[in-house]
């Protein structure tokens, strides 16, 4: 049986994981702050049920999941899968030399790492319904496993690999999109693109 | 930068999921490698998804965590729960 006072000891390297993962699961500081919080106070209460020389790292986020999911998903009603849509294979891939094209950020020589702000990835991630959401900070924000994903999200392994397939497709969507607004706003030549844009879309 | 299209292509960028997290059996994985090694196109198609992987990863990191979250966090480990006087 595992002791309390190992849990305080052990538990709290994992809290900077466990607080970026609770953003990108609640968007907001608020809520990421109390997910986290009940996290531990469960995580404490019931160190008792966890099995010494096990994955302590694992154990809390899938009881951050849990939390999240009974607690935050109900009031935080997203569309679902339905609404992501087809979207093609390689989607980003495809469209990035069209980018570099427009001068809309990539030249040759620059890296993605440079391309894409910071704020643009989270947000694209954080656009993503939940049941495509979590999959991708499991898998790409925290590196879990597949088996472990499909632990914590009790869903089949089959089905972590088909959300994080079309969550990523809808996430590279996203991206391009922020890509294509930012060029245009960035254009010399603002009044002339943006009227020409307006038109477009009207 | 077109994605490739031969038959060797596209059971190779099926795997590209599997590949990039990881998932594949020692074998599975040696032998996309060896795709990769002959075709510059699906070498480049990976490498791209392999560096948005790493920038997704980097990027939706918070650098910091609020101070007044430890300090919350900490006194769940003094408080006594139940009233039994016994922490937790």
């Amino acid at each position: 049986m595992a002791d309390q006072s190992v849990f305080a000891e052990q538990a709290m390297e994992y809290a900077p994981q466990l607080y970026s993962a609770a953003m990108r699961m609640t968007r907001n500081r608020a809520d990421a702050e109390d997910l986290v919080q009940e996290t531990y106070l469960k995580g404490f209460r019931s160190f008792h049920t966890f099995t010494e020389g096990t994955n302590l790292r694992a154990w809390l986020f899938r009881i951050l999941t849990n939390t999240y999911i009974n607690k935050y998903r109900a009031k935080q009603r997203r569309p679902d899968e339905s609404d992501l849509g087809e979207i093609e294979d390689l989607y980003l891939y495809k469209r990035i030399n069209t980018l570099a094209d427009a001068s809309v950020g990539r030249s040759a020589e620059e890296s993605l790492m440079e391309m894409l702000p910071d704020d643009e990835v989270k947000q694209a991630l954080e656009s993503l319904p939940d049941n495509f959401r979590l999959p991708i900070v499991l898998a790409d924000v925290e590196g879990f496993a597949y088996k472990e994903i499909a632990e914590m999200l009790e869903i089949p392994i089959g089905t972590v690999m088909s959300r994080l397939h079309r969550g990523r497709k809808a996430m590279q969507k996203a991206l391009h999109a922020y890509a294509l607004e930012r060029g245009l706003a960035r254009s010399d030549t603002t009044e002339s693109a943006t009227a020409a844009a307006g038109q477009e879309n009207d | 930068m077109d994605a490739c299209d031969g038959p060797d292509c596209n059971e190779t960028l099926k795997e590209l999921d599997l590949f990039l997290d990881a998932e594949l059996s020692d074998a599975a994985r040696d032998g996309i490698r060896h795709h990769l090694d002959g075709c510059p196109d699906c070498h480049s198609a990976f490498d791209f998804h392999a560096e948005l992987k790493q920038v997704i990863h980097q990027k939706c990191q918070e650098n910091e965590i609020p101070a007044d979250l430890l300090s919350r966090i900490e006194r769940c480990f003094d408080t006594d729960f139940d009233g039994d006087g016994v922490i937790g």
